[in-house]
């Protein structure tokens, strides 16, 4: 039989609780949900604890393990060291009910919030056709088992419950992104309802979202920002752009330059990391102090590389990342730094 | 009476939260019910998430010789001639439209060539017949249904104001009683499992749709919520179940390392080209294909491994035999001594399939093992071992309706609680066809149910006062048994002596054990308060589990013969006599009484879509008379 280690557990309800210390028996093989089902069945009946499938297919067990959300029953006892005392708290952006169980209800109403699939008009049922590379986009975020750690990581709504109102989260981005990418779904304004109704402007693209998913989705890269980019692609339409240049359109003309600027802005087109002229003349620390270049003109998105076909060649879609490129290059550090950072905020339009 | 019971009026109440639950719901809400949806866990983690392989219909997508009648045979050939044939005919022909329904609801299955849904071999299936999306069709399902219904509620707030205006969504929440009119259902009782509160629904019609047993066993792939209360529930109000001996053991359940006992690795990896080995290293299941299943299934390696590739002119690998021959082999091979050190058998596609194909076809296992169990299958063989998978038993339904026999009224099942469809084994990827199709069912016949009402039935005040006595009883025994050490002890009975290989002796010490276990479950005690208690929850599912085991134990005692999820040692071999029985259990007082009931006859047309000489091995001689007559006849 295994050894005993050492275990803090998050015991308490909404009045509050605190740490409580147990001794308890660890095996070969077993994961952190294994010990908390060990602790039930002896000292600890009581001990309220969501789980369903242990199988990492249902997202019931989300906990915090040692201040990491994870779920319980894909953290392996053989990642902490024999020594090491093991904490385990209930998820820390919702209310507590008891122990480790959550109110998770703020996600199921953003769910209820976001717009479901809108079924296109005259295709009958067994008349929908769509290509396996088109639907694999939206198929990646299909894969979301819902179990809210990245609602739970993202520090919008983490230690700001007065964000809650207005941010849907990455959950709920995700599943934006997916109806937008949808081959067959009738709506043509997830984007836009994303960043005026879901508050898609709230995140600043930490990837923290990304980071906790025990499914891998990559929410940030591959939903957040073509869902951020895309509304800045449609306002920086490159046929809108020569318009203006072969017009010589003033450039305040431009809904995506703020009024009240003190400097004048080149029309011109500076691309992905070119600073604009005058940018030279600042030193990088009053850039940061001039927070987010709301000036800075940000390239048209690369394209994703299809074919004549208009599809993904098989190479492409084997590729971790298929798809378009990320808008910001692929090869950046994340988080931007602040003056390489620019969007529209839906407060902005 | 002192406690406080938040009381609410429903059209229909559907107990489960699964595929058929959620499928029940929809149909019901289209027909313009009210409609209350119980989820014993939160909106969306229901068991359906586990289904990996997919969902059979005939489309023809992959196939185009594939239809209904084929279909149709693999069931009945698949449930060894036990399935309600009626059953299995509606679910063949209905399958193909439920399954593109879901794509109008949202849903993205992988793709043909030719932009139509993909198809994939299964065993037992004649041709590739499972829509799937890579292995996780059943989060598909559930999570399709799910937006399905939150669409609805869109539709609802738009013309109401309310989301919940009608059809609601009782996420963690339990039922423990149905209450009567008469015979008539007249509403359930039950309470919040966050606050302990209890709830009583008023309503004419309840579909259960509760999925299984599975959490009576010890090795299983069912979660805690399979603890058998549609069925329960359906015993004590007056209905019947059928088929309860009859359990399905996944051949293929982990058994090593024991984060992941019991769960499942899915068919997939067999059709994909995982093989079976011992621990000598022999693809062992050329030497157990039955006599029945010979002429469908190669003899040689060879022969085997060309079929993945050429299936028209190749005869299927012995791998994907039936799960239950497999089970058995597998169960086999280890009591012989040439199993692993774990007490399974290795399942290797490693050796068979490059890294990169294995993480196309397989993503999720892939994904499974690595995080979980910190096996790459890639690299190494899987260690497995049969475990406890489906019931194929349940709520004796009228085919078309999803009505519950016996003798009550207003109560539908569909789903996993439901009998006879599967007969004697199911096939893998008709469980969840089989949810969408008699989902929609049950929630079709409960709405018009409701139509045709008089008068709503009422809940007698004295049942609901008795169902709160009975839900707080395990708290006022603080010094009662622990309800885990219960739920471990009643594991091993079923486990050990009511498992996949049966013996009369055994059989009989099981139903003396539970007896006992049912002295003990009547005085299990609790501690800690009604808020979120998972021991007082427990304490309460296990006399369902308890009522379960031993409808179980009684009819897999009574059946004297050998016939898919039911093998008993001491009678080998199928019998066609038994074929024509169903047993059929029932609840006198708080006694399982067990009946014989006939079979339905299954009508000349469908009969007709098989050879007299695979007949031959299921009917009995006056059968195969009638069919010789019947076959005559239609020749003049």
């Amino acid at each position: 039989m295994g050894e005993k280690r050492q275990f803090k557990v998050w015991r308490g309800d909404e009045t509050g609780g605190d740490l409580q210390d147990y001794q308890v028996e660890v095996n070969e093989g077993e994961v952190v949900l294994d010990i908390i089902h060990r602790l039930q069945a002896t000292e600890a009946p009581d001990l309220a604890c969501r789980w369903n499938c242990k199988a990492g297919k249902c997202g019931s067990c989300s906990m915090e393990i040692n201040g990491m959300p994870r779920l319980g029953c894909m953290t392996r006892m053989s990642t902490f060291s024999e020594t090491e005392t093991i904490t385990v708290t209930p998820l820390r952006t919702f209310p507590v009910i008891r122990d480790l169980v959550t109110d998770v209800s703020f996600n199921y109403e953003k769910a209820r919030e976001t717009p479901a699939f809108a079924p296109p008009v005259g295709v009958a049922p067994g008349e929908y056709r769509m290509q396996q590379v088109d639907v694999e986009r939206s198929q990646e975020f299909r894969k979301c088992i819902e179990c809210f750690l990245c609602q739970n990581t993202c520090h919008v709504v983490r230690d700001h419950d007065e964000n809650k109102n207005a941010f849907s989260g990455p959950r709920y981005f995700i599943r934006a992104a997916e109806l937008d990418m949808h081959p067959l779904d009738a709506r043509e304004d997830r984007k836009t309802y994303a960043q005026q109704h879901q508050g898609l402007g709230y995140c600043n693209i930490t990837k923290c979202c990304t980071e906790v998913c025990p499914e891998h989705i990559k929410i940030t890269d591959n939903a957040i920002i073509p869902m951020k980019e895309r509304v800045v692609d449609r306002k920086y339409d490159p046929l809108v752009w020569l318009g203006s240049k072969i017009f010589r359109r003033h450039p305040d003309d431009d809904e995506l330059v703020q009024s009240g600027s003190s400097h004048a802005v080149s029309a011109g087109p500076a691309m992905t990391g070119v600073d604009l002229p005058d940018a030279h003349e600042r030193t990088e620390e009053q850039e940061v102090e001039r927070g987010v270049n709301w000036h800075r003109r940000v390239g048209p998105a690369q394209l994703p590389a299809v074919g004549a076909n208009g599809r993904l060649g098989v190479s492409e879609a084997a590729f971790d990342r298929s798809g378009a490129a990320s808008p910001f290059g692929d090869d950046v550090e994340f988080p931007l730094p602040p003056r390489d950072l620019n969007y529209a905020h839906p407060d902005q339009d | 009476m002192t406690e406080r019971i938040e009381r609410h009026h429903y059209d229909v109440v559907v107990i489960g939260a699964g595929g058929a639950g959620l499928r029940a719901a929809i149909e019901a809400r289209l027909a313009g019910k009210r409609v209350a949806i119980i989820s014993k866990s939160l909106f969306g983690k229901a068991h359906t998430v586990m289904a990996e392989g997919g969902a059979a219909a005939a489309m023809g997508n992959a196939n185009s010789r594939d239809n209904w009648q084929v279909h149709f045979r693999d069931t009945m050939r698949g449930g060894k001639f036990l399935n309600n044939f009626r059953m299995a005919e509606l679910h063949a022909k209905e399958a193909p439209q439920r399954i593109w329904e879901l794509e109008t609801y949202g849903a993205l299955f992988d793709r043909t060539p030719d932009g139509k849904i993909s198809q994939r071999n299964f065993g037992g299936h004649e041709y590739p017949r499972l829509a799937h999306v890579g292995d996780r069709t059943g989060l598909e399902l559930i999570r399709t249904l799910q937006q399905k219904i939150v669409s609805l509620q869109q539709e609802d707030k738009r013309e109401f104001g309310d989301y919940d205006a009608r059809i609601r969504v009782f996420a963690e929440t339990t039922i423990t009683e149905l209450l009567l009119d008469g015979d008539r259902i007249a509403g359930a009782f039950g309470y919040y499992r966050e606050s302990g509160d209890f709830l009583l629904l008023q309503a004419p019609a309840v579909v259960l749709a509760t999925g299984g047993v599975g959490r009576s066993y010890k090795v299983t792939s069912n979660s805690w919520e399979y603890t058998g209360d549609g069925h329960a529930l359906a015993l004590r109000a007056g209905a019947t179940l059928i088929n309860m001996e009859f359990l399905q053991f996944h051949p293929t359940g982990m058994v090593w390392p024991p984060s992941v006992k019991g769960i499942l690795v899915t068919e997939s990896v067999r059709g994909d080209g995982g093989v079976l080995k011992n621990s000598e290293g022999k693809r062992f299941m050329f030497q157990y294909v039955p006599d029945v299943f010979r002429k469908q299934y190669a003899e040689t390696e060879e022969e085997a491994d060309r079929w993945y590739t050429d299936p028209d002119n190749n005869r299927r690998p012995p791998e994907l035999l039936p799960r239950d021959e497999v089970a058995r082999a597998i169960n086999n091979e280890v009591k012989e001594g040439r199993g692993t050190p774990a007490g399974g058998i290795y399942l290797d596609i490693a050796s068979r399939r490059s890294a990169e194909y294995i993480q196309k076809r397989l993503p999720s296992m892939y994904h499974q093992f690595k995080e979980l169990a910190d096996v790459d299958i890639t690299k190494e063989p899987m260690e497995i071992g049969p475990t406890c998978h489906y019931v194929m038993g349940g709520v004796e339904v009228d085919p078309d309706s999803g009505a519950a026999m016996g003798h009550v009224q207003g109560l539908f099942a569909a789903g996993e609680v439901s009998g006879g469809m599967h007969g004697s084994n199911r096939l893998g990827g008709n469980s969840l066809s089989d949810l969408l199709v008699f989902g929609k069912r049950a929630g079709e016949y409960a709405a018009s149910y409701v139509d045709g009402i008089e008068k709503r039935p009422t809940v007698p005040a004295a049942d609901v006062e008795a169902a709160v006595d009975t839900a707080l009883a395990p708290l006022t025994r603080e010094a009662g048994e622990n309800p885990y050490k219960l739920q471990q002890d009643l594991q091993a009975v079923m486990g050990d002596l009511v498992g996949i290989i049966r013996r009369k002796g055994e059989l009989e010490d099981a139903l003396t054990r539970l007896a006992e276990l049912r002295e003990r479950v009547a005085k299990v005690g609790t501690t800690g308060g009604r808020r979120y208690n998972p021991g007082w929850h427990l304490a309460l599912d296990l006399r369902n589990m308890l009522v379960v085991s031993e409808c179980t134990a009684k009819a897999a005692l009574e059946r004297e013969e050998s016939r898919g999820g039911h093998t008993r040692e001491d009678f080998p071999a199928m019998s066609a006599k038994w074929r024509t029985v169903n047993l059929v259990c029932s609840l006198d007082g708080d006694k399982v009484r067990l009946e014989h009931k006939p079979l339905p006859k299954i009508r000349p047309e469908l009969i007709g879509l098989f050879d007299r000489t695979e007949l031959s091995k299921y009917l009995t001689e006056e059968e195969l008379a009638d069919f010789d007559a019947s076959a005559e006849g239609a020749g003049k």
